[in-house]
């Protein structure tokens, strides 16, 4: 079952990179949260993972499609013509994957060779949580309602249409050189 | 309350009375300012008096009060208080001080009357007073110092009024390097005063110091010589006396209290005050009496000759200063001190009565243009009138009688102090002249073209101009002001004149030898430890000196009656004879021209070197090549800010892989 | 299966977002490239929640999701501003950031 959900969730990812079309970049990724959630299942986070559908492949997925729809996929080619990034850019993201190799397997801690304590019946329920949430974490539970209030507001600022004066003015200045574009267009 | 209480009061309200004019100033319309300022100072005398007569109601021996708000500091031997000293000595300057500034300030009230500053200058005056108030009163060296700095602050803030005049910024900017001068010999007297006798407070030191030093020793002498320095750069004598003429620039008010009544005598109240220390290395009070004695003659000498009827009152104030150093350097205490008061009323009125002549003269100040101006001020000519008999020392006015006691005790010291003595007398006879030098050329004679407008009921207007060098000025802010004020048709001026004449006249009653004894009963209590001042000249000596100031005096009168009313123009002629003297007097002995070459040349070459080539090469060099090669540092690193974000995200990449990368190091 | 392997998954999974957001010149892409990798730091979370058998890894993991969640919704904003002011959807042409 693990190496299922694992070779999925890497085929996700590779397609999530790989392609070419931001559209079907974002299938891959749906993909690649389905999969994952499997491997929370397995992990014995079942509140995780049904979070995880719900939430990322349900809400945070849908929105990524309405905005592909909405840009349009414009599809951008592969090879990178920036030379020095070329090279570069595989370079280091493979030297920090061997890094991480090197920190996993010679890593100090010798409970991540076994399967992992045994471990009662209600581990990674929803009631687990929330009484973790509730006691030891209500600070930074606090914290974070607080953050998506902020995400919140900020989307609507982010999203208001221009006054209509400023809309010619955004035109004009867009034709113009396009320098302003932090405040037009909001 | 006690004396203490309103002592501090006598400071608490000339300061508050500043501040007051000072914050709020926008809303004190006309002379709202000019009476408020004046309220302070009238309320600090009757705070004095009220001091005089709590200190009077002490036995003798015990008006000696000390009375302390704070400590400064309080640290390794050191501890220096917020104290004032309330005895006879402080509480007469206070007295003298506060009741010549109010009539000063009431004169002010009219005569600054136009000016766009008028605000800005009570506040000056105010402070001024205040300053002055605390260094008398001061108890310790740092409370005295303190108040001789701000009295430095206030001359040149005051002279400097005018600000857009040129020559009145010079001129205070002058006064001011002069004045710290003397208060780097004051401080450095200070600091060895609180070395050797281990303490700051004047009761202290005083106290210790006859058991810390010999007689003489050579340490106590440069001492009183340092505080010698001070003394010379604040009253104005040789060498440090070249700043009081040029601070004539400043309103004429401001000559009057600072530059004639109060600030120049702190000198002479500072050695009055240290008068143990003085006592003790009678060299240095020798050296005193003989820098008196001869900045005496010099001051006469010039006023005998200068044009400018400021200037001549200014190098009359400078040769008075001169006889009350000296008396007070030969011991001659009380009689310093009672001519420092005679010559505050007399002075101040004659530089009121100065003022008015000028406003009549729309500003000129050349006594070569003034001339009768008797029938057109009349009250003006009777206050001069006054007022230079009382300097002249004609007998029965105030002057003579403080004068000639400084005069007697000389004699009365005999061996060498007869020389004071003569040079006493000799001045006395060249003051007579000048002094009448300016009556007979201002006032008799024919009416000139601003008298006889006047006689007619106008008063003269002309150009506005710089009196020294002719510059046409406006009469806006940082300017005199556009109207100008005579004694005849102004009240607040006419009044403080006519009670300085009568000062002048009857103040030297309290203290007539042989029969009254006022101010020097008063002042014993603050000179018993000294056995100098015990000296009480004999009868025979007191006639003595009384005869040879009547004679020096009607001598002086005489001489300037023959060359100026008698002979016109004979001055003229004897001046043309004697071109060599004339230059040398009208240079004012060329002081000031030595220490251009001494001073002020080689300052301005090194200057000049050092902003040429020292600026130029080292400071330039450095500042501007860290920024040359802060500008290159930049550039490399400009290159990092390209603006990709994806080069941002590599770089972040990279950092995080070489942090991995090092921890992973560091835990193997 | 053994904790490991769980870990190199993840590893594995960042490394590959991390490589999305260096070489992708579209800014859509590389917000769902950088979705990768905080799924892969889940992963990880989520492991050693169980190697420890305490949930408190879990918890962590569910605020990293909330926290994506509202980048998420920051980033599409910020798309979406693009968009309308006629903005070329490449990074790189983006560069007023340059000093």
């Amino acid at each position: 079952m693990f190496w299922i959900a694992a070779l999925m969730a890497v085929g996700g990812a590779a397609g999530v990179v790989l392609q070419r079309n931001p559209f079907y970049s974002v299938l891959s990724l749906v993909v690649h949260l389905i999969s994952l959630a499997v491997l929370f299942l397995l992990l014995r986070a079942e509140f995780l993972a049904a979070a995880q559908v719900i939430v990322y492949a349900g809400a945070v997925m849908v929105l990524y499609v309405f905005v592909v729809a909405y840009v349009g996929g414009l599809e951008d080619p592969l090879t990178e013509p920036n030379p020095a990034l070329r090279t570069a850019a595989p370079l280091f993201a493979g030297a920090l994957l061997i890094e991480l190799g090197i920190a996993i397997v010679g890593s100090g801690l010798k409970a991540i060779d076994t399967h992992g304590p045994h471990l009662g019946a209600g581990f990674g329920s929803p009631s687990e949580i929330g009484a973790l949430f509730l006691t030891k974490f209500l600070f930074p539970f606090e914290v974070v309602s607080l953050l998506l209030l902020v995400a919140a507001v900020g989307a609507v600022a982010l999203a208001r249409p221009a006054a209509s004066a400023d809309r010619e003015l955004a035109r004009d200045r867009v034709s113009a050189g396009m320098s302003a574009s932090s405040q037009s267009g909001d | 309350m006690s004396a203490t209480t309103y002592a501090w009061l006598v400071i608490a309200f000339p300061l508050a009375g500043s501040i007051v004019i000072a914050l709020g100033w926008r809303s004190l319309p006309g002379r709202t300012a000019g009476w408020i300022g004046s309220a302070a100072i009238g309320l600090a005398f009757l705070n004095a008096i009220a001091a005089l007569v709590q200190l009077q109601d002490k036995p003798a021996g015990a008006r000696h009060l000390q009375s302390s708000l704070w400590d400064y500091v309080s640290t390794v031997g050191i501890n220096a208080k917020l104290g004032i000293l309330v005895d006879p000595l402080s509480v007469f300057m206070i007295l003298v001080v506060s009741g010549v500034s109010f009539l000063i300030h009431v004169y002010s009230v009219a005569y600054m009357d136009s000016d766009r500053g008028y605000r800005r200058y009570f506040s000056y005056l105010n402070f001024f007073v205040f300053s002055m108030l605390l260094l008398v009163l001061a108890g310790n060296f740092v409370l005295l110092i303190v108040g001789w700095a701000f009295v430095g602050f206030a001359s040149y803030a005051l002279i400097s009024f005018w600000y857009r005049r040129r020559t009145a910024t010079y001129a205070g900017i002058k006064a001011f390097v002069i004045n710290v001068v003397g208060d780097v010999g004051l401080v450095l007297a200070a600091i060895l005063l609180q070395r050797e006798t281990g303490s700051l407070e004047f009761a202290g030191v005083f106290s210790r110091a006859p058991h810390v030093f010999d007689r003489n020793e050579w340490l106590i002498v440069a001492i009183c010589l340092l505080i010698l320095v001070g003394a010379f750069a604040k009253s104005a004598q040789i060498p440090l006396h070249t700043w009081l003429p040029d601070a004539m620039e400043g309103p004429t008010p401001v000559s009057a209290l600072i530059h004639a009544a109060t600030m120049v005598t702190a000198g002479v109240y500072l050695i009055a005050r240290a008068h143990p220390l003085f006592e003790l290395a009678p060299t240095a009070a020798d050296i005193s009496a003989a820098i008196g004695a001869l900045t005496l003659l010099f001051a006469a000498s010039v006023a005998l000759v200068v044009t400018d009827l400021k200037r001549i009152i200014a190098y009359s104030t400078i040769s008075q200063i001169g006889y009350m150093i000296m008396g007070v350097s030969i011991a001659a205490y009380s009689a310093g001190l009672f001519h420092l008061m005679t010559h505050a009323f007399f002075k101040a009125l004659m530089f009121m009565t100065a003022g008015s002549v000028i406003a009549a003269m729309a500003g000129e100040q050349n006594i070569d243009r003034i001339s009768g101006m008797r029938r057109a001020l009349p009250f003006t000519f009777r206050a001069f009138l006054f007022a230079a008999l009382a300097l002249a020392a004609f007998p029965g006015f105030a002057g003579y009688f403080s004068k000639d006691e400084i005069l007697g005790f000389a004699a009365e010291r005999g061996g060498g102090y007869w020389i004071f003595f003569a040079v006493g007398t000799a001045g006395a006879v060249m003051t007579g002249v000048y002094a009448f030098r300016m009556i007979f050329r201002c006032f008799a004679g024919a009416p000139n073209d601003e008298a006889l407008e006047l006689e007619r009921g106008e008063l003269p207007h002309g150009e506005h101009f710089n009196p020294m060098t002719g510059e046409k000025e406006d009469t806006d802010v940082g300017f005199p002001g556009p109207e100008h004020h005579i004694a005849e048709r102004e009240r607040p001026m006419a009044v403080p004149m006519l009670l300085l004449a009568l000062l002048s006249l009857g103040g030297g009653l309290v203290q007539i030898p042989g029969a009254t004894h006022v101010v020097e009963h008063f002042l014993d209590p603050s000179f018993t430890d000294s056995p100098l001042a015990q000296i009480s000249t004999s009868s025979g000596i007191e006639a003595l000196a009384l005869i040879a100031g009547a004679a020096a005096s009607l001598t002086g009168i005489g001489i300037a009656y023959l060359f100026w009313v008698r002979n016109p123009g004979s001055s003229l002629r004897l001046a043309a004879r004697l071109r060599g003297l004339h230059a040398f007097l009208a240079h004012k002995w060329y002081f000031d021209e030595l220490y251009d070459v001494v001073f002020v040349r080689p300052a301005r070459t090194l200057g000049q070197v050092a902003s040429n080539v020292f600026e130029r090469s080292v400071v330039q060099g450095l500042v501007g090549g860290t920024a040359f090669a802060v500008r290159v540092g930049n550039s490399i690193v400009r290159v990092v800010q390209s603006g990709i974000l994806r080069y941002y995200a590599l770089l972040l990449l990279t950092g995080v892989s070489a942090l991995a990368l090092y921890f992973l190091a560091v835990s193997r | 299966m053994d904790i490991v392997w769980y870990l190199v998954l993840s590893a594995l999974i960042f490394c590959i977002g991390a490589l999305g957001v260096l070489t992708r010149r579209s800014p859509l892409v590389i917000l769902i490239s950088l979705e990768l990798m905080l799924n892969g730091g889940n992963l990880a979370l989520a492991a050693f929640a169980r190697m420890t058998g305490t949930s408190d890894g879990q918890v962590f993991a569910l605020i990293v999701m909330i926290v994506a969640a509202a980048e998420v919704v920051v980033g599409l904003g910020l798309i979406v501003a693009m968009y309308r002011s006629r903005l070329p959807m490449d990074v790189d042409e983006m560069s007023e950031l340059k000093g």
